[in-house]
């Protein structure tokens, strides 16, 4: 067992988790942030990607033990005050999600690829969320979300 | 009041579903629950000698281990086939027992054997390695074409055919053939793919000791039809014992039509073992047990005279079913796909045979579009070919042959009601500027690339119904839907419907049809579904089946509500019912121009009772409240239709394909929410395109699955894809009172023939398989480089 401490979406918190246990695991299991999804096991779908320390990354093959005294932000702490995060609201806007299960990773990495580019073209854009798979909107109205989010980030 | 159908209003699920507030099984966690891991077969097809537990029994956390045995001996019954197909001599099918555990024999690698229950995950997974399964092992049945000269796999089931199926007239057939110019003839293979819902299936089990209720928290597209199948054939419990909830569902795309074994399992366990049970698929048990869709190897030609006239049509297909007949497994490929193999054409004769076989593989059934995907291919790669053969422009071919009289009396089954098929090709010809290619093709030359174009006109016969119709064709069950519509006291309503959304925006949707109706704001209006114990019934979410069957079951739930508004606010502004008009939510006294809204009519409804001078406002023989069902069953099928166009560029160096552009032009009759119907549509030719370039699914020849993973099985990305750009036609469904037709699968049917049209002419004409894949490709452009250099 390993006692693992992280702030998580501003909040501090700390748990004695097995020493294997992964991210993902940690935040859904042991902290109840059920937003953050687990689709395939290998680190290809990137329907668990959160930030830590402000940088995406997939929780699925992320130790918990590994990002001890990280800053951690999941799909729960995006949106602030009851108001949307602007990406968030980008894809509700450009329809950018049907099941919605791959979304919170999808949103969290877009933020990301908004931080380290501001204004990316379109195909800047599908290459970046290469590592995110969706199966049911066929990505278009993902990367107008992008688009739109970012005239307003 | 500005209507909302017809509206681009944003989704009210979004809420949720952006702020990781959606509640999938898998974010379900019951008090006291255990861990369920699943020992599954290794071998495609192996005796099962011996099943030892005890070690596991004995290992740390472990609660129980249940095997095929116990549920045998409980008689718990097994997985079902539910549409009975007849052989075309008359005889029934054949269809094997599949039980929920394998007690016996294992049919395909990753079959369920036994189960561990544990108090933790981790320990659920060491007492599953610690089972002992002693099996002997037989020599597996992969091919399909070779399964019909091999062992039997189940005990009668003679050279593992279920049926050998025909639909139309071979004699008409053989005599429109002998009257053709030219015979044009192709080889197909419709790969077989892994519909991959982003979220994996899983269940979560609570049995009710007092109430001896089981709730079953599950991954279902049809929530009401796994309580019924677990019910009447399961035995696992009454259906007033059984609540079935499918939560948010995160994409099902046909996989999650079946009742599974892990779900019969677990509610008969949790009963056992009296306490809650969880058990999530990770992603590789998906891949080898999810029903997968298509692999078809079809046999088709078609008859066509020197000036492009088509004759005579016929396929002979033998369709893989897999290990075991699941519930659209034996129906996909017959009903579903050959009626629409003649796809948008007058062709006089036609005949489609289909042989249906059992492999040593997972379970076939449908994935979207299940039938007019593979039927479409067909026709489409026959019609490129023809037009080819002819020397004749490929637009110009299906204009001539299209039908321009509707109803339109298709060949074989349908009669489609609606339609503008010419006006559909022209305009995808327009956006697609079809007339400047040949100079983007010279550019694309000029470049060392090679650039194709390929066109596809289908249509489909989906919203998948009429009862009298799919009855007669040997559906188990009727296929009509229902609705109910509860208008609370205070003004809010609840519109239950027995459709179920996993990403179709029903939420939304079927909120701004009942907001029409009642004319009340939309936000007024709560869509639930995905709970037996709330709504009527239902028979779920496949076959682009919500709008059509289920949304019509809301209108005419909310006409009913309306109907009795009316009598109800006719006596309370003392005037005759005939005399009262609603409209936007009022109900007017036309004479006097007093009103009553809906609310204080529905408010009224709940208060009958009478004093002094306040009299009952519930007219005599009107019971009070205001909640009114309905059962909808439609006279026909709906009929989307169109043509896309599609063009793509080679890399003759990598054998690389690129889409350039992608133009789709459909018709769907009236549309509810054009954004919503842009992503259906959007999602669909994307997982057309994966089918034409990226996806397969493998198995070597001892049937263990190769592409079980996203690092072996190809999913589409972002970069695979250009923008699409769409385009609409409009011609009424004149089946319901919409005039709606369901658009949920028409961008996977459509697709895969036009993209591989596109590549087949960037190849010069050159036969090639799905998925063109860049290897398949590059050989192709060898092999064409060799024949130009020899004719040169």
């Amino acid at each position: 067992m390993t006692k693992v401490t992280l702030e998580v979406n501003g909040k501090k918190v700390s748990k004695e988790v097995p020493d294997h246990t992964l991210l993902s695991v940690f935040l859904r299991d042991n902290l109840n942030l059920t937003g953050t999804h687990v689709g395939c096991d290998t680190s290809q779908c990137g329907a668990c990607v959160v930030h830590v320390n402000g940088k995406s990354i997939k929780s699925c093959s992320t130790l918990a033990a590994d990002v001890e005294g990280s800053k951690v932000t999941t799909i729960e702490g995006l949106a602030k005050d009851g108001k949307l995060h602007p990406m968030q609201a980008a894809f509700k806007k450009t329809h950018g999600l049907q099941c919605g299960y791959c979304t919170p990773g999808m949103v969290m990495s877009a933020v990301d690829l908004l931080q380290t580019k501001k204004n990316p073209s379109d195909q800047e854009i599908r290459e970046w969320l290469e590592g995110n798979i969706c199966r049911c909107t066929g990505y278009q109205n993902i990367v107008a979300a992008v688009k739109e989010a970012a005239t307003k980030m | 009041m500005a209507s909302l159908v017809g509206s681009r209003v944003e989704r009210k699920e979004d809420t949720r579903f952006l702020q990781g507030k959606g509640r999938y099984t898998a974010d379900i966690n019951i008090a006291n629950q255990t861990y369920a891991v699943f020992v599954r077969s290794p071998h495609a097809r192996a005796k099962i000698k011996s099943v030892d537990t005890s070690k596991a029994l004995k290992s740390s956390g472990v609660v129980g281990v249940l095997t095929g045995k116990e549920i045998a001996e409980d008689k718990i019954g097994g997985l079902i086939a539910g549409w009975a197909i007849r052989s075309e001599d008359g005889s029934e099918m054949k269809v094997p027992a599949n039980p929920p555990l394998a007690k016996d024999i294992a049919n395909f690698v990753g079959e369920p054997i036994a189960v561990v229950f544990a108090e933790t995950l981790d320990e659920a997974k060491e007492g599953a390695e610690k089972v002992k399964v002693d099996y002997k092992v037989l020599k597996a049945v992969v091919d399909p074409a070779e399964a019909m000269k091999s062992d039997a796999i189940h005990e009668g089931v003679d050279k593992n055919l279920c049926y050998d199926w025909l639909l139309g007239d071979r004699k008409a057939v053989d005599e429109a053939f002998a009257k053709a110019d030219k015979i044009i003839k192709v080889d197909l293979i419709n790969n077989r793919l892994v519909p991959n819902a982003m979220e994996p299936r899983a269940c979560v089990v609570d049995y009710n000791i007092a109430s001896e209720e089981i709730t079953l928290y599950t991954t279902s597209q049809n929530p009401h039809l796994s309580r019924l199948v677990m019910s009447a054939f399961g035995g696992v419990a009454p259906e007033n014992k059984l609540r079935v909830v499918a939560p948010d569902v995160g994409g099902g795309f046909g996989s999650k039509i079946n009742v599974y074994n892990e779900e019969i399992v677990c509610s008969w366990a949790s009963k056992k073992i009296e306490r809650p049970i969880k058990w999530v698929a990770e992603r590789t048990e998906s891949f080898l047990t999810d029903t997968h869709g298509r692999d078809h190897v079809t046999h088709a030609e078609l008859a066509v005279t020197n000036d492009g006239k088509f004759l005579g049509f016929k396929n002979e297909t033998i369709a893989n079913l897999g290990a075991y007949a699941r519930v659209f497994g034996t129906v996909t490929p017959t009903y579903l796909f050959g009626p629409c193999a003649t796809g948008v054409y007058v062709i006089p004769a036609a005949y489609s045979n289909v042989k249906a076989v059992y492999t040593n593989t997972a379970p076939v059934d449908a994935y979207r579009g299940a039938g007019r995907p593979e039927a479409t291919y067909t026709i489409e790669r026959l019609v490129e070919k023809a037009a080819m053969e002819l020397g004749m422009d490929k637009t110009e071919i299906r204009m001539k042959n299209f039908p321009t009289q509707f109803p339109f009396k298709q060949t074989l089954v349908h009669t489609v009601d609606s339609g503008d098929y010419v006006a559909g090709l022209e305009k995808a010809k327009q956006m697609a500027d079809y007339a400047g290619f040949e100079a983007r093709r010279k550019k694309s030359e000029a470049n060392g690339k090679l650039r194709g174009i390929g066109v596809s006109s289908y249509f489909e016969a989906c919203g998948i119904a009429p009862s009298a119709a799919v009855m007669s064709l040997g559906c188990g069950v009727g296929l009509w839907e229902s609705a109910e519509v509860r208008f609370n006291p205070t003004g809010q309503i609840s519109v239950f419907t027995g459709a179920h959304s996993h990403g179709q925006s029903h939420d939304t949707t079927f909120a701004q049809i009942a907001a029409d109706e009642l004319g009340v704001p939309m936000e007024n209006i709560d869509v639930v579904h995905g709970d037996t114990d709330k709504g009527t019934f239902g028979m779920g979410t496949y076959g682009s089946r919500s709008l059509t069957v289920g949304g019509i079951a809301i209108v005419n739930a909310c006409k009913k509500i309306v109907a009795k508004g009316k009598r109800v606010a006719a006596k309370m502004l003392e005037v005759n019912e005939d005399e009262i008009e609603f409209k936007d939510g009022e109900f007017v006294a036309l004479k006097s121009n007093k009103k009553k809204t809906i609310g204080e009519v529905a408010f009224a409804c709940y208060l009958p009772g009478q004093r002094d001078e306040m009299k009952s406002p519930i007219p005599e023989g009107d019971e009070p409240g205001l909640i009114e069902s309905s059962f909808f069953d439609p006279a026909n099928f709906s009929f989307p239709a169109g043509s896309h166009i599609c063009e793509v560029e080679i890399d003759p160096d990598t054998g690389n394909v690129k889409v350039e552009k992608y133009t789709a032009v459909d018709d769907f009759g009236r549309i509810v929410n054009p954004m919503i119907v842009e992503g259906q549509v959007h999602g669909g030719i994307a997982q057309g395109i994966g089918q034409a370039l990226h996806e397969n699914t493998q198995y070597d020849e001892t049937g263990q699955l190769m592409t079980a993973s996203y690092m072996d099985y190809t999913m589409p990305r972002a970069d695979n894809f250009p923008e699409f750009n769409l385009g609409f036609t409009c011609t009424h469904a004149t089946s319901n009172p919409l005039g709606v037709k369901g658009c949920g699968e028409a961008g996977a049917i459509a697709s895969p023939p036009t993209v591989m049209n596109a590549v087949i002419d960037a190849l010069g004409g050159q036969e090639i398989s799905m998925p063109a894949t860049a290897e398949k490709v590059w050989k192709a452009c060898k092999s064409m480089k060799k024949s130009n250099a020899k004719a040169a």
